[in-house]
C-alpha cells in the first residue's frame, strides 16, 4: 500500500482545537441528568447559567444570563433581573421564563443532580409556585429556609442550573419526559459554544456560538477525541495531531516537561482522595486503630512518587480553594506512633483487612503504597481490585472492610462535602439517604447537628469558623483517611493558550483558547 | 478442525420424522440449531450479566445519586422483576428486532452496533488479508526447509507473534513508524479533517471512500489502517504460518507427490501447485476462525489505537453491566462464529471434490 505517499499532517487547523480526552463517561448531554466529568465540562462551554463564579476567586460571584439579583431581608427570597437581548443558539429570545422552566424542569425529571436544587424544598408539586418568572425579565426563587446566600447561589452555578431553551426543549417532547430523551444527544441552550456532533466514544464535536453575547470564542470548532491510552495522548500531543492532551500519567508528563514544543499546565482541583473504614468492621471501629491508619499513609512520599503532579497532600473534608477550608496536615507516616496506639487497641500485632480498589491508574499504585506501609506495623492489607462499578456497588452497600475512593464536589459550597463526610441523619440500613459517612456505618448525631447548623449560617466568617470546628473533630476521630486533593493537569501544544483548568468539572473553559 | 455447522445439523435431528424434502429438512435443521445456539448463547450472557456483582444502574446515575433516584431507575429499567421475566421481555423483542437502549450511549444497540461493527471489520479484514498473504508463503516455506534456516527463522517470527503483548508492540509501532519515521499517520481511522465527510453506506470507510469516489479519503483511511492491521496481523500470521506448516509436511509426504516427482513435474510445481492446492482445504478453516478471532478480540489494539470498535464497545459494557450492548454485541460476535463457519463449510465443500 502506498502509504509513504500520504503526507501526515503536522499540525491541527488554526481555528480548531483538538483534545484528546476519555469521554467515556458520558451517557446524557441533558444538563438536568448529567453527573459525569466530562458532560459536565461539555454543559460548562457550552450552557449559560443565571450566574457564575471567578474561577480564579470563587467568592467573585457575577451574572451571566441574569444581570442582577437581590435577596430579601428574610433570606428566603432570591429575585433575578435576566440579561437583556441575549438569544439562544436556535435564534429564540432568553427570557425568565427559560430559567424558571429549566430549573422547574430538573426538579421535575428528579434524575441523578436533581438534588442540589431539590435541598431548598423544592419539589415536583411546588416548584412551579417557588420558582418562577413574574415578567419576561424577573425570575423569582423562594427558599423552605434562609440559607447561608452563597451555598443557594453556588448551587445555580452548578451544571444542573443550565438554562434551556424552552420552546426548543419541548418541541421534541415524549409524553411527559420534557424533552428528557432528545436532549441526551441534542443541544438547546446558549453559551460559547454549541453542540456539532457526539459519537459516544468515538468523539465529542463543538461549533464556536457566533452570536454569543459574551463576544465569540478565537476557536472556530473544538474536536474531543476519545483516546483512552495515556502514551497514545503523548504521541499525539508529541507530533502536533492534537493541542491539549488531558489525561497524562507522571511518566507522560515528566517527558512532556522537557519537550520544547510542549509544557504542561495545571490546576486545583475540587476532589479528594480518601480511604473509608467500614466501621462494622470491629477492628477498624475501634477510635485508636482510626487513629492509627492515619499514621501509616506515607503522604509525602507517595506526593513524590505514584501521584507526582496528580495530587497534593490535604487531610480535610472541605478541598483547599471552599470557604473554611482546613489546611493543617497533621499526619505523616509515623510507624512508632501507630503500634503504639495499635496495641492500646488490642492487636498489639496488627490484624488482616481488606480493601476494595479500582484497577486503575493513579489508584492500584497508591493502594499498593499503602499497602507496603501498612504492613510496616502489622496491618495486612489485602487488596481486592474491581472496575469502577464493580467496587462502588459493594461500596454502596457497606460490604467492604476498607474502600479507596476519590470524591469531587456537586458544587462549590462548602455544604457540598459537609453533606456527605460529616452528615449522616440515619445510620440504619434501610436509611433514606446514604451519605459517606453512612456508607462507612459512622453514626454522628452532634455532628449532623453541627453540619445542619452551618449550612444556615448567613454570616460568611461564622460560616467558616463552624466549618473549621467540623473539620478539626472530623479529621481526628473520622473512620476516613482524607490523603489529597487532585491537580488536574494537561499537556499542550507551545503555541496554544488561554485553556482554563478551573476548580471544578465545569470550569474547564476553552472559549478563551488561542492558537499561533 | 471441528466445524461448528456439524454439530448444529446434528443437534437438529428431531425434524427428521417429518416428511419433508431432503434439502429443505437441511435448510430448516441449521435454521433450528441457529435459533437454538443463539438463544443459549443470550442465557448464558444474560445470567453471567445478572449475577456479576456490578449495579448496573450506577452506571446510569452515577456515585453521586440518592437511594430514591436509584430505585426509580432500578424500576425503569426493569430490574425490580423477576430474572425469567427479565429474559422473557427482552427475547420477545429481540425476536420483534428491538435490541433495546445502550444505558452508557443512549443509542439504540442497533445504532452503536452499526457503528462500532464496520471498524472492527474493517480492520479485521486488512489484518486477515496480511496474515494470509505472509503467513501462508511463510508456512509452505518453512514446510518445504523444514529443520534448516528458513524454518529456524520464520519459527521465531511466528513465536513472537504468538507471544510479544500487543499492547506493548503496538506503542513501539506508533512510536517507530508515526512518531520516528512519519510513515503513517497517528491513531483513529482518519484524520480529523476528514471525519465526517462521506456518507456512512457500509461504515467500512474503504469501500464507503471508494464507492463516493473520494480517493483521497480512501487513502487517508488506508494509511491509518495498515499499522493496526499489519499489527494484528501479525498474530494470525503467526497462526496461519504455524498451521500451513504442518498441512505442507502432511502433504510432502503422501504418495502423490513422490508420484508427481518421480514423473518430473518441476519442484516449484510439486510444492505450489500439488501440494499447496491441497493444503487450501483444511486451511480455509484456520483462516476462518482466525478471522472470526480477530473480529471479537481486537480490544487492546482498539485501545493503543483509538479505534472505535466493537472490541472496545464490548468490554466498556461488560464493566458497566449494560446488558443490552453486551447481549447485542454477543449476538453479533456470535452471529459472525456461526456465519463463518457456514462459509467454510461451503468453501470446504468447493474445494474438496470428496466433500461435494
Amino acid at each position: 500500500m502506498a502509504i509513504t505517499a500520504i503526507p501526515a499532517h503536522a499540525e491541527t487547523p488554526r481555528d480548531t482545537l483538538v483534545m484528546a480526552f476519555t469521554i467515556d463517561d458520558i451517557i446524557s448531554l441533558d444538563p438536568a441528568e448529567m453527573f459525569e466529568f466530562t458532560a459536565l465540562e461539555y454543559a460548562g462551554n457550552t450552557y449559560d447559567r443565571l450566574i457564575g463564579y471567578d474561577p480564579e476567586d470563587v467568592s467573585k460571584i457575577f451574572g451571566v444570563a441574569a444581570e442582577s439579583w437581590t435577596i430579601s431581608d428574610d433570606g428566603k427570597t432570591f429575585t433575578f433581573k435576566m440579561r437583556p437581548g441575549v438569544t439562544f443558539a436556535s435564534g429564540n429570545p432568553m427570557t425568565a421564563e427559560d430559567a424558571a422552566f429549566s430549573l422547574q424542569r430538573a426538579v421535575i425529571l428528579d434524575k441523578s443532580p436533581a438534588f442540589i436544587l431539590t435541598q431548598f424544598g423544592f419539589t415536583a408539586g411546588n416548584v412551579k409556585d417557588k420558582v418562577k418568572a413574574t415578567d419576561d425579565m424577573t425570575l423569582v426563587i423562594e427558599t423552605d429556609q434562609a440559607y447561608a446566600p452563597t451555598f443557594v447561589l453556588y448551587c445555580l452555578t452548578a451544571g444542573v442550573s443550565s438554562i434551556v431553551d424552552k420552546a426548543l426543549v419541548m418541541e421534541h417532547a415524549q409524553g411527559d419526559d420534557l424533552g428528557n430523551e432528545w436532549l441526551k444527544s441534542n443541544y438547546a441552550g446558549v453559551g460559547p459554544f454549541k453542540l456539532r456532533q457526539w459519537k459516544a466514544n468515538e468523539s465529542l464535536t463543538l461549533d464556536r456560538n457566533d452570536d454569543y453575547w459574551g463576544g465569540a470564542p478565537a476557536m472556530k470548532r473544538v474536536i474531543i477525541r476519545h483516546i483512552v491510552e495515556p502514551a497514545t495522548q503523548q504521541l499525539l500531543l508529541e507530533k502536533g495531531d492534537i493541542d491539549i492532551a488531558r489525561n497524562l500519567g507522571p511518566d507522560q508528563l515528566e517527558t512532556l516537561r522537557n519537550n520544547p514544543d510542549t509544557y504542561i499546565q495545571d490546576g486545583v482541583k475540587g476532589a479528594v482522595y480518601y480511604l473509608g473504614l467500614n466501621q462494622k468492621n470491629e477492628a477498624l471501629s475501634k477510635p485508636q486503630v482510626r487513629q492509627a491508619l492515619k499514621y501509616l499513609v506515607d503522604y509525602k512520599g507517595m506526593e513524590a512518587t505514584v501521584v507526582k503532579d496528580l495530587m497534593k497532600v490535604h487531610q480535610a473534608f472541605l478541598p483547599k480553594g471552599f470557604l473554611g477550608a482546613l489546611e493543617s496536615t497533621p499526619f505523616t507516616l509515623d510507624v512508632a506512633k501507630a503500634k503504639e496506639l495499635l496495641a492500646a487497641a488490642g492487636y498489639p500485632d496488627g490484624f488482616k483487612v481488606t480493601m476494595d480498589t479500582r484497577s486503575t491508574s493513579p489508584i492500584m499504585e497508591m493502594a499498593q503504597a499503602i499497602q507496603a506501609t501498612f504492613a510496616q506495623a502489622g496491618v495486612e492489607l489485602e487488596i481486592i481490585p474491581g472496575d469502577g462499578s464493580q467496587t462502588l456497588t459493594k461500596y454502596r452497600a457497606r460490604n467492604h472492610d476498607i474502600y479507596i475512593g476519590r470524591w469531587g464536589p456537586d458544587y462549590q459550597d462548602p455544604h457540598t462535602n459537609a453533606d456527605t463526610f460529616a452528615r449522616n441523619p440515619d445510620n440504619a440500613d434501610d436509611a433514606k439517604s446514604k451519605p459517606l459517612a453512612w456508607r462507612n456505618a459512622w453514626d454522628i448525631p452532634e455532628m449532623t447537628t453541627m453540619a445542619d447548623a452551618a449550612v444556615l449560617e448567613r454570616d460568611p466568617a461564622k460560616r467558616a469558623e463552624l466549618y473549621l470546628e467540623i473539620q478539626k473533630i472530623h479529621q481526628a476521630t473520622s473512620p476516613f483517611v482524607i490523603m489529597f486533593q487532585q491537580t488536574e493537569v494537561a499537556g499542550i501544544r507551545a503555541g496554544t493558550k488561554g485553556f482554563v483548568i478551573g476548580p471544578s468539572f465545569d470550569d474547564n473553559h476553552y472559549k478563551g483558547v488561542t492558537k499561533q | 478442525m471441528t466445524n461448528q455447522t456439524d454439530h448444529l445439523s446434528k443437534a437438529g435431528t428431531g425434524f427428521k420424522g417429518l416428511s419433508l424434502p431432503a434439502p429443505l429438512r437441511a435448510t430448516v435443521n441449521v435454521a433450528t440449531s441457529v435459533a437454538l445456539t443463539f438463544l443459549g448463547l443470550l442465557l448464558v450472557t444474560f445470567i453471567i450479566g445478572r449475577v456479576v456483582p456490578i449495579d448496573p444502574v450506577l452506571a446510569i446515575v452515577g456515585d453521586h445519586a440518592q437511594e430514591h433516584v436509584m430505585e426509580r431507575v432500578r424500576e425503569e429499567l426493569g430490574l425490580n422483576r423477576p430474572l425469567y421475566e427479565q429474559f422473557g421481555i427482552y427475547v420477545w423483542n429481540v425476536l420483534r428486532g428491538d435490541l433495546g437502549v445502550s444505558v452508557l450511549t443512549s443509542n439504540p444497540v442497533l445504532e452503536d452496533i452499526k457503528r462500532v461493527f464496520p471498524a472492527t471489520l474493517e480492520l479485521a479484514s486488512v489484518a486477515t488479508l496480511f496474515g494470509v498473504l505472509f503467513g501462508v508463503p511463510m508456512g509452505v516455506l518453512a514446510g518445504v526447509y523444514q529443520g534448516r534456516w528458513p524454518d529456524q527463522v520464520i519459527r521465531v517470527v511466528g513465536l513472537l507473534g504468538y507471544s510479544i503483548p500487543v499492547f506493548w508492540i503496538g506503542l513501539m509501532g506508533l512510536l517507530l513508524f508515526y512518531a520516528k519515521l512519519d510513515w503513517v499517520p497517528g491513531p483513529g481511522r482518519l484524520d480529523v479533517f476528514y471525519d465526517g465527510l462521506v456518507d456512512p453506506v457500509t461504515g467500512v470507510l474503504l469501500i464507503d471512500s471508494a464507492m463516493a469516489g473520494e480517493w483521497e479519503i480512501f487513502w487517508n483511511a488506508a494509511s491509518h489502517v495498515v499499522l493496526p492491521a499489519a499489527i494484528l496481523g501479525y498474530f494470525s500470521l503467526a497462526y496461519i504460518s504455524r498451521m500451513t506448516r504442518s498441512f505442507m509436511l502432511e502433504q510432502l509426504s503422501q504418495e502423490y507427490i513422490t508420484t508427481a516427482r518421480v514423473k518430473g513435474v518441476s519442484e516449484w510445481r510439486v510444492i505450489w501447485v500439488h501440494a499447496l492446492g491441497n493444503v487450501w482445504v483444511p486451511l480455509v478453516t484456520v483462516i476462518a476462525l482466525s478471522y472470526a478471532n480477530l473480529l471479537e478480540g481486537s480490544v487492546l489494539t482498539e485501545i493503543v489505537f483509538a479505534w472505535p470498535g466493537l472490541g472496545y464497545y464490548l468490554t466498556q459494557s461488560l464493566l458497566k453491566a449494560d446488558m443490552n450492548a453486551v447481549l447485542g454485541a454477543t449476538m453479533v460476535v456470535g452471529a459472525v462464529f456461526i456465519g463463518i463457519n457456514i462459509l467454510s463449510d461451503v468453501l470446504y465443500k468447493l474445494l474438496d471434490p470428496r466433500a461435494r
